[in-house]
């Protein structure tokens, strides 16, 4: 399937920003079953610094603010061919050891709820049997709702709030796979909805890394696993690590956000 | 001169006579008066405190500056022991630059199975972000400083391996500046390898380091946090020494792809940052976000190959003492070659037979905290109270994989002034390596650390420990 992306994410501060990075992860890269056609960023009212992979071989630009700035735009066109592999992402490559992906982060931390949680999922049947069971079982514990944004949540926070986005449900997937033994990750990227072409916002999953298969995708949020509408973009041991944007400023201005995002079949 | 027979005592050995290496000094020593070389030693202190060698003691309110005590009798080392431990640092050095390439890139170590994948999965100094780079000229440890103790006339160990920032080179210049000053004609009678090239030194092999982005003749800098850390001194002596910036975080910002310095003609791109700030505070963007000391997205840069930061993030995993334990497997996996320099017996209490046999000689050993350093936290067992004891037992129990224990070793002594005369205190020695591509340099000599109070074997200057100049004999 071929899919077309065109994406903006347009920040206004309410004074002038003296000095501020962003670092962006929004180059996805041909892998087995995802071909990049073309794909370009486009930075207005700022600049691209360096480009580097960090060590999820991420493709990452740092972009720095044009000084006096009030306005930065970034933007994201491009073209992608993917194939349907249901979900199987494959072997781990590059130097990063399994282990790193069972480490917690402050977002993924296990707590009393989680275990709760874990406790009372069907842990019987085959590795997949297991974490498909899993996804299912927190989408019913956690339904999907948009109503509240609180960004950052912890996986424990969100049990408490019993109801996510797919940030949270990613986050409490992840948690809960480590700790039944499984190396897992987050990952960022892009779905196009079937009925629509302006989505809501980039998307977000998880990877469990399954012994013969190697990493295999859980949307949570949609109870399956990803298939040809899906781009995969970034991956990291939780949010933070793979955010499409993540920055830094100096001074006191305040920030809005808006993000227009088109992905559509060709 | 006073002996303890129970310690290998450098000047004296086994007591007759000095031993050869000492034989010129104390030649020249018998002709002087004690009363005048204890003005002297009055003169040095004068003297230290008009440059301002000074240092700060963490967790004492009462003395933000203190002076480290400098003691005039020189700790001599033979031209034949100084070949065999330059010779052994370079080994180890080389071995542990191989081992942070390794376990940043395919941990062959591990897959080899001659290291367990926890000792580095459990290290908190290891730093994802550094998984897969490879530094400008593949060098990490770009400044070592080797923690060596002997204890007979053969017999060195090391003690720990520094390859994060190690501190205290600038005691190593000042303590020989003070004596070339205050007994100059010394040096005309033994013969003593030169130190004062070092900044020099330094200079090279960072340069030698550049990053291929780098025009010219590289610009180098020292990041220091600021004049409130304890060894600001240091960083402002080597910056200035090695004609290099003296910069802070906030003096640094991402320009043109580069890190940059702010000077009156614009912002000027850094090729060599020596950066004096721990990993964790580098970079708020990429490492602690609370952090002032840093420089936001340097972490950036450097992964573009756009700076070379020396010493590199992440080498601090090496300097761990669990890590320690395993250094003659490291030289021998790296370079095929059985470690020069012996290691001092380690047991890792996460290890319940090892602690087991910890708990049960706590009197007799040397408890130390896995990431501790500065002598705080460690417990000497023969010199500690039953209450010590039984308080670190508690400690011990409680997290033992923060600890490994060591047996106490008989340091040797050096003698230092007192008013009585010369009296042996227990001594330690850190010389420093400095590794470019192309080489590893040691400066002839380096830091030797005195235990002031008679019998103790705790020479670290926050602990009350002072500093002697160190001589290398020429050939």
């Amino acid at each position: 399937m071929r899919l077309r992306v065109e994406h903006k994410t347009h920040y206004t501060y309410n004074e002038p920003v003296p000095y501020a990075l962003q670092q962006v992860r929004l180059r996805p890269k041909s892998r087995p079953g995802q071909t990049i056609v073309d794909w370009d960023i486009e930075v207005r009212g700022g600049q691209v610094e360096v480009a580097f992979e960090d060590e999820h071989a991420n493709s990452v630009d740092l972009v720095s603010f044009t000084p006096g700035e009030t306005e930065i735009e970034i933007i994201c066109r491009g073209t992608v061919d993917v194939d349907d592999h249901n979900g199987v992402v494959g072997p781990q490559g590059g130097y990063v050891p399994l282990w790193l992906f069972q480490r917690s982060t402050d977002l993924t931390k296990i707590g009393p709820q989680l275990e709760a949680l874990i406790a009372s999922a069907e842990q019987e049947g085959t590795p997949l049997d297991v974490l498909h069971g899993l996804s299912a079982h927190i989408l019913a514990a956690v339904p999907y709702s948009t109503d509240q944004s609180a960004a950052d949540l912890t996986a424990e926070d969100v049990l408490s709030a019993g109801h996510g986005v797919c940030q949270d449900h990613a986050h409490v997937f992840i948690t809960c796979a480590r700790a039944l033994g499984f190396p897992a990750r987050y990952v960022s990227g892009y779905l196009m909805m079937d009925d629509r072409i302006d989505q809501d916002a980039t998307h977000a999953w998880a990877e469990a890394h399954v012994p013969e298969l190697g990493w295999v995708g859980f949307d949570i949020s949609n109870g399956i696993s990803p298939d040809a509408r899906y781009i995969r973009v970034a991956t990291g041991l939780d949010y933070r690590g793979a955010a499409p944007i993540s920055g830094l400023r100096f001074g006191k201005a305040g920030e809005a956000m808006s993000v227009a995002l088109q992905v559509q079949q060709q | 001169m006073p002996n303890t027979p129970k310690y290998f005592d450098e000047m004296n050995g086994t007591g007759s006579g000095p031993r050869l290496p000492y034989e010129a000094y104390c030649k020249w020593f018998a002709g002087e008066n004690n009363a005048r070389l204890l003005e002297k030693s009055e003169e040095a202190e004068a003297l230290f405190r008009l440059i301002g060698v000074t240092f700060n003691v963490y967790g004492d309110p009462d003395a933000t500056e203190r002076l480290i005590p400098f003691d005039l009798v020189p700790r001599i080392i033979a031209a034949r022991e100084w070949a065999l431990l330059s010779k052994g640092i370079e080994q180890r050095v080389r071995a542990l630059n191989a081992f942070l390439h390794d376990i940043y890139h395919r941990q062959e170590i591990v897959r080899a199975g001659r290291m367990p994948a926890e000792m580095i999965a459990r290290n908190e100094a290891f730093l994802p972000q550094m998984i897969g780079v490879s530094p400008p000229g593949d060098v990490y440890t770009h400044i070592v400083g080797t923690d060596l103790v002997r204890t007979g006339d053969d017999e060195f160990f090391v003690l720990e391996d520094n390859a994060r920032t190690p501190s205290g080179v600038s005691y190593m210049l000042e303590n020989r500046e003070t004596m070339l000053h205050m007994f100059p004609e010394l040096f005309s009678k033994v013969k003593v390898r030169s130190v004062g090239q070092y900044p020099r030194s330094l200079r090279r092999s960072l340069s030698a380091c550049a990053p291929d982005a780098c025009e010219g003749r590289p610009r180098l800098a020292v990041l220091t946090p600021g004049i409130h850390n304890s060894a600001y001194y240091e960083h402002a002596f080597l910056a200035d020494q090695m004609s290099a910036e003296l910069v802070e975080g906030h003096d640094l910002r991402v320009v043109d792809g580069r890190v940059a310095m702010r000077t009156t003609q614009g912002y000027k791109a850094i090729d060599v940052l020596y950066r004096r700030v721990d990993d964790e505070y580098l970079d708020p963007m990429n490492f602690n976000p609370d952090s002032m000391l840093g420089v936001p997205g340097i972490m950036d840069v450097y992964r573009a190959g756009g700076i070379t930061i020396a010493n590199a993030p992440g080498t601090g995993i090496a300097d761990d003492k669990a890590i320690y334990s395993y250094m003659p497997d490291i030289v021998e996996f790296y370079t095929g070659e059985k470690a020069i320099l012996k290691n001092v017996p380690t047991h890792r209490c996460s290890d319940p037979q090892a602690l087991k046999y910890v708990l049960d000689n706590l009197s007799e050993l040397v408890v130390k905290e896995v990431h501790g350093s500065g002598g705080y936290g460690m417990l000497v067992g023969p010199a500690a109270s039953k209450k010590e004891i039984e308080a670190f037992r508690a400690k011990l129990t409680a997290k033992p994989d923060n600890y490994i224990a060591q047996p106490t070793l008989a340091l040797s002594t050096v003698p230092i002034l007192t008013e009585a005369g010369l009296a042996p205190r227990h001594v330690d020695l850190r010389p420093f390596a400095l590794m470019s591509p192309e080489r590893v340099d040691i400066t002839p000599g380096g830091l030797t650390r005195v235990a002031l109070t008679e019998g103790s074997l705790i020479v670290n200057s926050s602990q009350g420990g002072g500093t002697k100049d160190t001589w290398v004999l020429e050939d």
